[in-house]
């Protein structure tokens, strides 16, 4: 697979500041208890590349078990790749040494799905906004009080909010306190793992504007995962597909919604539910499941599903290939 | 809230509804006042998000409503001619599951780990059908493959567990058709569903229904399956029915604010939008509902009278109301 080096000449690009170049992260699947042997592995992630541009977002779309969630791990550093690389303002951070590790850590951050889980029901909220600069900066008490109020106040909630704990809130405000904790240590980019899914539908507006503003605001870049595609056209800037693993198409948001080229892609956007009852909409409707991504189909993993598949599908694997400028998919069709 | 007259009659219709829960914060109304009607073969979609009293309407017209803390107040749900809520609970349980079934939104959750498929699918059969026992292995064959799960002979004995998330919820929908309803609800049928697994669920539940001309509710707070699956729309806020129409109505011309500002706040994907409308505040708290209007505190209409009267329902169109006093 090649590397998608995204250049387009509009000349108003903005910096790289990470970029992933053939990630991949394997499984072992072992059988017995005392003496394991490997007997397969399940290929969660099986090289991907993206980048990803100061102050614009990236959204990672795909079905359960595609893989979008350990990429965003690596991401993390929660998980160790198989192979590949993520380089972080030019240099890669797993041949980082302790001192570069930490401040990309510091420097990443995420706020997850289910703000009913993510925050320690037992700390009230000027401790967990405070944690992550405890840890990380040296600042005396009042500093961090202060800014922890500021934090609290750049979410939208107040400075009487400090003294309460997580249980007093309802999920939108939870949401926004992981946010507040996420920004505390002016992070360049933030994982988003599904931040508005579990919120009611009123709120979501609420939670996807302030993501917004925060980026105009900060110049942070973010990492959307989501399934609900008018989601990520509303937040993203750039959108890779992925299915079994494997990125099969990245483009940016406009042009993917405008010109899907994968027949993946297709499918998922005739499946996603119209905005309007007279919507016309193709109807791809995919036979089957997702296979397991430990025995994958041979070439194309999509090729058993693909209502396009042709002879050479099933056993060459397609190449990665940008069709117009910085619209990279990969089918035999193209 | 009143609806279209046309000549057919309904088969359920649910008539100011009123179901409280004894809390420890006070009584909360959890559904309050709700009535609408459901002719054949139609799909309803009832919109809310949580705390609107959506689900709660659904268990009431299951009688599912745990007894205390819950009480139906008062209401009537006539389903076929008779008033479910006058029923013991013997006759309700032959009803339920027979005439009326449930499809719930957790497949992991909804089907018993420890027993097969087969004899989960036969249970319905073998209490509501009057069948010989060797037929009722086929009967129950005949369901799964009409909910299209392939080799059903050989999964017939698997455990849920040996099932995929979508195929788990094929085998609810199978348990749901099987005596043939007259009304089926979908509760959130596929939110735990994947993209391309809820179109095939969605498109399985439009065959089966032209195929027996049943009744479908679906309970959600996603517009997009209104549109997608729905003739009409009953849109919920704090345990009131505050809009009904058509979907084309509810969709072309929202006359409650709220329905206006849901529509407005939900993203789309075949267009760029540049901000989304969102709906400041929280829903109230319902033991401790505003007098006027629920929806007052956040509505950018809002006028005097809106905090001191609850508004009726005000025609819009034919078949369209809305419970709003800008329509006065």
């Amino acid at each position: 697979m090649t590397t998608p080096v995204t250049t387009s000449g509009n000349g108003q690009d903005r910096p790289v500041i990470l970029e992933a170049r053939n990630l991949k992260k394997y499984f072992p699947v072992t059988r017995g208890i005392v003496l394991a042997r490997v007997t397969g592995y399940i290929k969660a992630v099986d090289g991907v590349s993206f980048q990803i541009r100061a102050g614009e977002t990236l959204g990672i779309v795909g079905e359960s078990g595609c893989g979008k969630t350990t990429t965003a791990k690596m991401v993390l550093m929660l998980e160790q790749p198989t192979e590949g690389s993520i380089y972080y303002n030019g240099q890669d951070i797993y041949q980082a040494d302790e001192a570069g590790r930490k401040e990309y850590r510091s420097s990443v951050q995420a706020v997850f799905q289910d703000p009913w889980s993510s925050l320690n029901p037992r700390m009230r909220v000027k401790d967990l906004i405070a944690e992550p600069m405890v840890i990380n900066w040296q600042l005396s008490k009042p500093e961090i009080r202060e800014r922890v109020l500021e934090l609290l106040q750049e979410v939208g909630l107040s400075s009487y909010h400090a003294n309460l704990y997580p249980h007093e809130f309802s999920g939108g405000q939870r949401q926004r306190l992981a946010i507040a904790r996420a920004l505390s240590l002016n992070p360049k980019i933030i994982v988003l793992d599904e931040p508005v899914s579990a919120l009611d539908v009123s709120i979501r507006a609420q939670i996807m504007n302030l993501l917004k503003d925060l980026q105009s605001e900060y110049n942070v870049s973010y990492m959307l995962i989501a399934h609900h595609l008018a989601t990520v056209r509303y937040m993203c800037h750039w959108v890779a597909v992925m299915y079994l693993g494997q990125v099969v198409e990245l483009a940016p948001v406009k042009e993917l919604f405008d010109n899907p080229l994968h027949p993946y892609t297709k499918a998922l956007m005739s499946a996603a539910l119209p905005s309007h009852p007279d919507t016309e909409q193709e109807e791809i409707i995919l036979t089957g499941e997702v296979p397991s991504p430990l025995n994958p189909p041979e070439g194309c993993h999509f090729h058993p599903r693909c209502p396009f598949v042709m002879d050479q599908c099933s056993h060459v694997i397609p190449e990665t290939k940008e069709i117009t400028p910085n619209h990279w998919v990969s089918c035999h069709l193209y | 809230m009143a609806t279209a007259n046309t000549s057919e009659a309904p088969v359920l219709k649910v008539e100011n509804l009123r179901t409280y829960f004894r809390t420890r914060w006070g009584e909360v109304k959890a559904v309050d006042g709700v009535s609408f009607e459901l002719r054949k073969g139609e799909t309803l979609g009832i919109v809310g998000e949580s705390g609107s009293g959506k689900s709660v309407t659904m268990l009431s017209m299951m009688r599912l409503i745990p007894i205390p803390p819950g009480r139906i107040v008062e209401g009537t749900i006539t389903l076929d001619g008779e008033d479910l809520l006058q029923l013991s609970e013997s006759e309700m349980s032959k009803v339920r599951g027979s005439k009326i079934a449930l499809i719930i939104q957790d497949p992991m959750t909804s089907l018993n780990p420890v027993f097969t498929i087969g004899n989960q699918v036969t249970e319905a059969i073998r209490i509501h059908q009057d069948i010989p026992k060797r037929s009722v292995m086929e009967k129950a064959l005949e369901v799964l493959r009409k909910v299209n799960i392939p080799a059903a002979e050989s999964r017939i004995r698997d455990y849920p567990h040996q099932l995929s998330g979508g195929m788990r919820q094929r085998v609810v929908g199978a348990i749901g058709i099987s005596c043939q309803p007259l009304v089926l609800i979908a509760d959130e049928p596929t939110t735990s569903l994947d993209v391309t697994i809820q179109a095939q669920y969605l498109k399985l539940l439009r065959d089966l229904q032209q195929e027996s001309g049943m009744s479908l509710i679906f309970i959600t707070h996603d517009f997009g399956i209104v549109a997608k699956m729905c003739d009409r729309v009953a849109v919920m806020y704090a345990g009131k029915i505050v809009e009904v129409g058509s979907v084309r109505d509810i969709f072309n011309k929202p006359s409650h604010p709220y329905t206006e500002a849901l529509l407005a706040s939900v993203p789309k994907m075949e267009e760029d939008v540049d901000r989304l409308y969102a709906i400041e505040g929280q829903p109230p708290l319902l033991h401790d509902l505003p007098v006027g209007c629920s929806f007052a505190d956040r509505c950018p209409y809002v006028m005097d009278r809106c905090r001191e009267e609850y508004p009726p329902e005000f025609p819009v169109d034919e078949g369209h109301y809305s419970a709003c006093w800008r329509l006065a």
